[in-house]
């Protein structure tokens, strides 16, 4: 496979990919998930299947402005999410009121949350930052082991993934909470380890080349461990997609992300982190030679 | 030779299964018992259910002051919580300004929110409606019967020394206007509704002061008693709930070791597939990979979350990584002509670097996270750490030593058992 003559398509696919879902994503905005707007989510287990518009009727003099979703086994339970910062009070009510119409018990109020709005931008906050550090911190790493390029390339290919996912939530409208901004952790860690072992490889095959080709040699470490990729995201992803398929609700918010990072990750330890290496290293023999003559 | 290496094999295989079995179904052996590590592990609310809530303190206050405020907040919520006799609640400060209280197994959030966030706030107010001073100088709430009023109920307060020489400088301004004029009035306002309105006759020097209201005898304790667990010094909002019923946490507990169970029996067959041999050997230090990670969990105590547990599930997926890149490297060998054995060797030594750049790399993250994140991301932060520790070890250790006691059987020579 060449993987560094085709880096126009690898790059401008990505790049489509982000700024298609950036401007969605200003156009119509984020999904923002309660955690982050502040609100209310209720899960209620009504022991049949609702339509939305009965449930509607039930809570309309609430007045939530809510969206209603079915989960679970049959669909018996909904979950109601609005942006209205309920307290337990009104929470209760709201489910009194399904109560009484659809008989049920008391615990079949099976989850409630509730979010301020300022708890969101805390977690917003924390987790930029602590992606910025760990982003200094395996660069440092990198640079220390490898070379700086990179280290600079492997953050540049997780700002990347990044990008990507938060682009595929953006078209999607999936939303985004709290669990996301975890997932997105994890997805760094992932894909920097993914990047690490071709980089690993390039580094190791860098010995035995005779003329500074770079563009062959990215190509011969990707193939060499491209079974090695594509076996380890085989086997991430089945484990995080059994938990998609059989978890329950609360899972699958995170599972989601961990599937789309996870994938990404492999797209771009394959096919970006190592053609911006081979690019830069080009660019620079191109700049010493000219220097030279 | 052979024989000590199929001894050797089968004891570490027998350990991994009777491992496994242990911590699925636990274990009784003679006096020594082992508990499932369903029931060992500490769950978080969202697995057992419960209630959590955060206040946040609304104060301007900062610094030393507001560190102190906080404690005494803590302090009045803690007693509350206790005398409600739960296990393990838990009252932990959040950020500077916050306090999460975790409540597991309480059924009925509304009353939980209120019984501890009641937000006893305990002021008196002269006429023009201004604090005199507050819970926070209360050092004593008792119910009395005052013999004058025929033995009704009133609950009479003791005021620490500030309080006392604010209270009478309090009742001696008032005590000099006109008897029941209104600017002889002190009121005890509790929450913001005024509970008694004594006319103030005379000063009073020495820190004490009764309410008295038409109480019932537990109206009169009940009131004594929130004063007593401490007024908060500072009105606390609700910034966040979540009340997760019983029935949803067992319930995601169980769904997530079911999904667990069929994603790791997939890895296994996919694995057993490609690799043949050394896939069985890496199935093998995947049992011994999830055991390692849970019981070192348990030992530190940790909390187990539904984040936590799609960590973890993930971990298993990835824990396969460090075998996936030995066993490639060794095909490799092998299709350089290599004899078996030597593969191996060579197979693991290259393996070695990449498997230490590519982990430390990703426990550099891990404790980054772990020092700047919060909650549930410090919690992923261990999960992550733990794992990538536990899979370089039995990836390099338990791997290397279950293969090359397998070659040594010398009866799995044939390289085509090594997927090459």
């Amino acid at each position: 496979m060449k993987v560094v003559e085709k880096k126009k398509i690898w790059f401008g696919l990505s790049i489509a990919i982000i700024v298609v879902g950036l401007i969605m994503g200003m156009i119509q905005g984020f999904n923002l998930g309660i955690d982050f707007t502040g609100g209310t989510m209720m899960q209620i287990d009504l022991k049949k299947q609702v339509s939305v518009n009965e449930i509607n009727e039930v809570i309309k003099k609430f007045d939530l402005d809510g969206d209603i979703l079915h989960v679970g086994e049959n669909k018996h339970e909904i979950i109601i999410k609005t942006k209205k910062d309920l307290n337990s009070g009104e929470r209760q009510k709201v489910f009194e009121a399904l109560q009484k119409k659809y008989n049920l018990k008391d615990e079949d109020f099976r989850e409630a949350e509730q979010f301020g709005p300022s708890i969101g931008k805390e977690i917003q906050k924390k987790a930029f930052l602590s992606v910025a550090i760990a982003a200094i911190g395996m660069l440092i790493y990198i640079t220390f082991r490898f070379e700086f390029k990179f280290g600079a390339s492997a953050i540049i290919t997780l700002l990347h993934d990044i990008l990507v996912v938060l682009a595929v939530f953006a078209i999607f409208r999936i939303p985004i909470n709290s669990s996301f901004v975890a997932a997105m952790l994890t997805i760094v860690g992932y894909s920097i380890n993914d990047t690490i072992v071709v980089f690993d490889r390039i580094r190791e095959n860098i010995r035995f080349m005779k003329k500074k080709n770079y563009d062959e040699i990215v190509d011969i470490s990707v193939n060499q461990t491209l079974t090695r990729s594509i076996n380890t995201s085989l086997t991430t992803l089945i484990t995080i997609t059994a938990l998609y398929v059989f978890g329950v609700e609360s899972i699958k918010v995170f599972a989601l992300p961990l599937i789309a990072g996870t994938i990404t990750g492999t797209y771009s330890s394959i096919f970006i982190a190592s053609p911006i290496w081979a690019l830069w290293k080009n660019w620079e023999l191109r700049k010493g030679r000219y220097n030279a003559g | 030779m052979k024989f000590k290496n199929a001894i050797v094999l089968l004891l570490i295989i027998a350990i991994a299964t009777v491992g496994a079995i242990a911590g699925i179904k636990g274990l009784e052996i003679g006096n020594v018992k082992i508990s499932p590590v369903k029931e060992m592990m500490t769950l978080g609310l969202d697995l057992k259910g419960g209630v959590f809530v955060v206040f946040e303190a609304q104060t301007d206050a900062s610094g030393k002051e507001l560190d102190k405020i906080m404690n005494q907040t803590k302090e009045v919520i803690e007693r509350r919580v206790n005398a409600m006799g739960l296990t393990e609640p838990n009252v932990l400060r959040e950020g500077s300004k916050r306090i999460r209280i975790e409540l597991p197994g309480v059924k009925n959030a509304q009353e939980a929110i209120d019984a501890v966030g009641k937000v006893a706030q305990l002021q008196f107010k002269n006429y023009k409606g201004e604090v005199i001073l507050t819970g926070k100088h209360v050092k004593n709430a008792e119910v009395v019967f005052e013999k004058d009023r025929g033995n009704v109920p009133s609950v009479s307060l003791e005021f620490d020394s500030e309080g006392a020489e604010l209270f009478q400088k309090a009742t001696k301004e008032a005590a000099s206007h006109p008897r029941g004029s209104i600017e002889s009035i002190i009121a005890i306002v509790l929450d913001g509704k005024a509970i008694s309105t004594p006319v103030v006759n005379h000063e009073i020097p020495n820190g004490k002061a009764v309410i008295q209201g038409n109480f019932t005898m537990d109206e009169a304790s009940q009131l004594a008693a929130l004063i007593r667990a401490g007024a908060l010094p500072v009105t606390l909002t609700e910034v966040q709930t979540s009340v997760i019923g019983p029935t949803l946490g067992i319930d995601s507990l169980n769904k997530s070791i079911y999904a667990a169970g069929i994603g790791i029996a997939i890895v296994f067959l996919f694995m057993m597939i490609y690799y043949r041999l050394p896939g069985l050997v890496a199935s093998i230090a995947l049992v011994i990979y999830i055991l390692i990670v849970l019981y070192v969990l348990i030992g530190f105590g940790a909390v187990l979350t539904l984040p936590g547990i799609a960590g973890l599930i993930l971990s298993i997926g990835m824990a396969v990584d460090a075998n996936v890149i030995i066993f490639e490297r060794i095909k490799e060998e092998i299709r350089n002509g290599k004899t078996l054995r030597a593969s191996l060797n060579s197979g693991f030594s290259k393996a070695l670097t990449t498997i230490l750049d590519s982990n430390i790399t990703t426990i550099i993250a891990g404790i980054v996270l772990y020092q700047f994140g919060s909650g549930p991301i410090k919690g992923f932060a261990v999960t992550l750490i733990v794992g990538v520790v536990a899979s370089m070890f039995t990836a390099v250790i338990v791997t290397k030593t279950l293969l090359k006691l397998f070659v040594g059987l010398n009866i799995f020579n044939n390289t085509k058992l090594y997927g090459a």
